[in-house]
């Protein structure tokens, strides 16, 4: 199995219309699972007919709080490093979307008065779009802050049949796209040939070398002078796998929610010819 | 002072490119870049650094080799599978809970911070700018958004500014719920796309979450009118203010690629017609008017 994840640091630079294009042409000949990992703004489902679909919360713990037993001693409160209790003469608040959760309170209770409890932070769907391929995403209430627990649970779902797995990853270079890429054999990074482009491309380059993992550049809305990204691959010794050329209508498809993996034929060659 | 944060929630939807060009229609207003891990603001407003600070991330644990008797109850504590089994710190997996050390019976485990990026405060053509950078792979872009909030209120307290623009990440977790916190606008640019609308979508029940006032810009307006339509009544219908629609262009990709906003670039086109729109609506939102032209 071949893990893959899409990233790009800039966000809009057609990770998912990529994510896409590599799952079908991909899935063809063999067995394709693409997650959908940017929980905060999940879009692949949009843009696909899901069969047989299953939906199931996702939940993280919460610490549960017996006033009967509590003695207000504050405990819980100093040992959590993120502020979300907060112990009062006879009650204790507990901010929820501050939590990451720990369990240090529970733990350091002295009087056992906290109890493993949970909440929902969002589903997670699991589905397929034909016998070669699997699509499973997650989605993170509105609201929510940390979508790192609904990307592990996204990622439990990998069977480890699959021929290859594609993660379309969120935008930027923080936790939520660490989280994605960090065990994927290869990283495509998604950029543009604009200044913006380059500068996140940098960024998401210095976090996949921070993680030890190898990484190619797929240019996107290519012009006739690529030279700002060209120069930049060549510096850095990185790899150009491919070209998606600027193209109004293919952008025109895309609004209505249709990604044509053969539109560009001489693209889905470089992609089969790089990742078969 | 007034706070406008702009965001989309789906990445690259002309953000960054309709701040600028907004900005650059004032003369007298602060600027914030909330955008931490991939901020790109400052390659339009081109700023000249004032002052720089140290951001110090969250803590990590440091085990004291001589003191660790590898009885594994820092492994056994942790909610983050972030310890293995001969007691290495995976620093991804990590958060920072300090768990692991009170509950080490040696007292072996200290919790060190480090340095996980900077803060800069600038000064910029239409005023003053702070923005950051946070360390590849850093955690923390939340705290970080709050630091520059927190500077950009004592700037704008300081210099008696009457708006501030900020740029906003993508999303809807934690960097925006940060950037959201004391904002009195937020202005959300979407585009006729399926993906575009439905994260709009919930980018606006996030504003509503945090009872944040809300208007809306269609960019890319005429790639696909069907949908720009439907956005136009679905808005209407929530009562939602659309401020401006700015065409589907290459105007803002060649004005990009000399690094220059829109309004330098072609002050003449439909596109900076659009955003002087945006401009005019903001500034009387925050009773200041443009600048002079020319």
């Amino acid at each position: 199995m071949k893990k893959i994840a899409i990233a790009s640091g800039k966000g809009g630079t057609g990770k998912t219309t990529l994510s896409l294009m590599l799952s079908q042409l991909l899935s063809k000949d063999k067995k394709v699972r693409l997650l959908d990992s940017d929980v905060e703004n999940p879009d692949c489902h949009l843009l696909l007919d899901v069969v047989e679909q299953k939906s199931r919360e996702i939940n993280v713990f919460k610490p549960l709080i017996d006033l009967e037993k509590c003695t207000f001693c504050g405990k819980c409160q100093e040992v959590c490093e993120f502020n979300c209790l907060l112990v009062m003469p006879k009650d204790v608040m507990y901010f929820k979307e501050l939590c990451h959760p720990c369990r240090g309170c529970l733990l350091v209770c002295p009087e056992g008065a906290i109890s493993e409890g949970e909440r929902k932070v969002g589903y997670l769907h699991t589905g397929k779009i034909n016998e070669n391929f699997y699509f499973d995403y997650a989605i993170m209430d509105v609201g929510e802050a940390r979508a790192n627990p609904l990307i592990e649970e996204l990622k439990e779902g990998i069977v480890g049949d699959e021929d290859y797995v594609i993660i379309d990853a969120p935008p930027g270079a923080n936790c939520p796209m660490v989280e994605a890429v960090r065990d994927s054999d290869y990283t495509v990074l998604v950029t543009e040939p604009t200044p913006f482009g380059l500068y996140d491309l940098k960024i998401a380059v210095g976090v996949l070398g921070e993680l030890g993992l190898k990484c190619g550049i797929v240019i996107n809305r290519s012009e006739e002078d690529d030279g700002i990204i060209e120069d930049y691959a060549e510096s850095a010794g990185l790899e150009i796998i491919a070209k998606i050329p600027f193209s109004r209508e293919f952008a025109s498809l895309y609004s209505k929610g249709i990604i044509e993996e053969n539109f560009f034929p001489g693209l889905a060659d470089d992609l089969l010819e790089f990742f078969s | 002072m007034k706070e406008v944060l702009v965001i989309s929630g789906k990445g690259g939807t002309g953000k960054t490119s309709i701040t600028a060009a907004v900005a650059e229609l004032f003369d007298n207003i602060l600027l914030a870049d909330c955008d931490v891990d991939a901020p790109d603001l400052h390659m339009l407003l081109k700023p000249r650094i004032i002052e720089t600070d140290i951001f110090m991330g969250g803590k990590f644990p440091i085990i004291d080799r001589d003191l660790c008797i590898k009885c594994g109850t820092c492994r056994e504590v942790c909610g983050f599978g972030a310890i293995s089994e001969d007691i290495v710190v995976d620093p991804l997996a990590c958060e920072g809970c300090a768990v692991c050390s009170w509950n080490c019976p040696q007292e072996a485990i200290t919790m060190i911070q480090k340095e996980a990026g900077r803060r800069y405060y600038s000064e910029v053509g239409p005023g003053h700018m702070v923005h950051a950078l946070l360390k590849p792979g850093e955690e923390n872009s939340g705290k970080l958004v709050a630091e520059v909030k927190k500077k950009a209120n004592a700037i704008g307290e300081e210099k008696s500014y009457k708006l501030l623009i900020t740029d906003g990440p993508p999303g809807i977790g934690c960097p925006v719920i940060a950037s959201l916190s004391g904002v009195d606008l937020a202005v959300v640019v979407t585009e006729p796309t399926k993906s575009g609308i439905h994260d709009m979508e919930r980018v606006l029940a996030t504003a509503k979450h945090f009872k944040t006032p809300v208007k809306v810009v269609i960019n890319k307006a005429d790639l696909n009118e069907e949908n720009t339509q439907a956005l136009r009544e679905g808005l209407a219908e929530k009562d939602i203010e659309v401020m401006a629609e700015v065409p589907y262009s290459r105007k803002f990709t060649e004005a990009l690629r000399e690094a220059k906003t829109i309004v330098e670039y072609a002050p003449e086109s439909e596109e900076s017609r659009a955003v002087r729109k945006i401009a005019e609506a903001i500034g009387e939102f925050a009773g200041i008017g443009l600048k002079e032209k020319g």
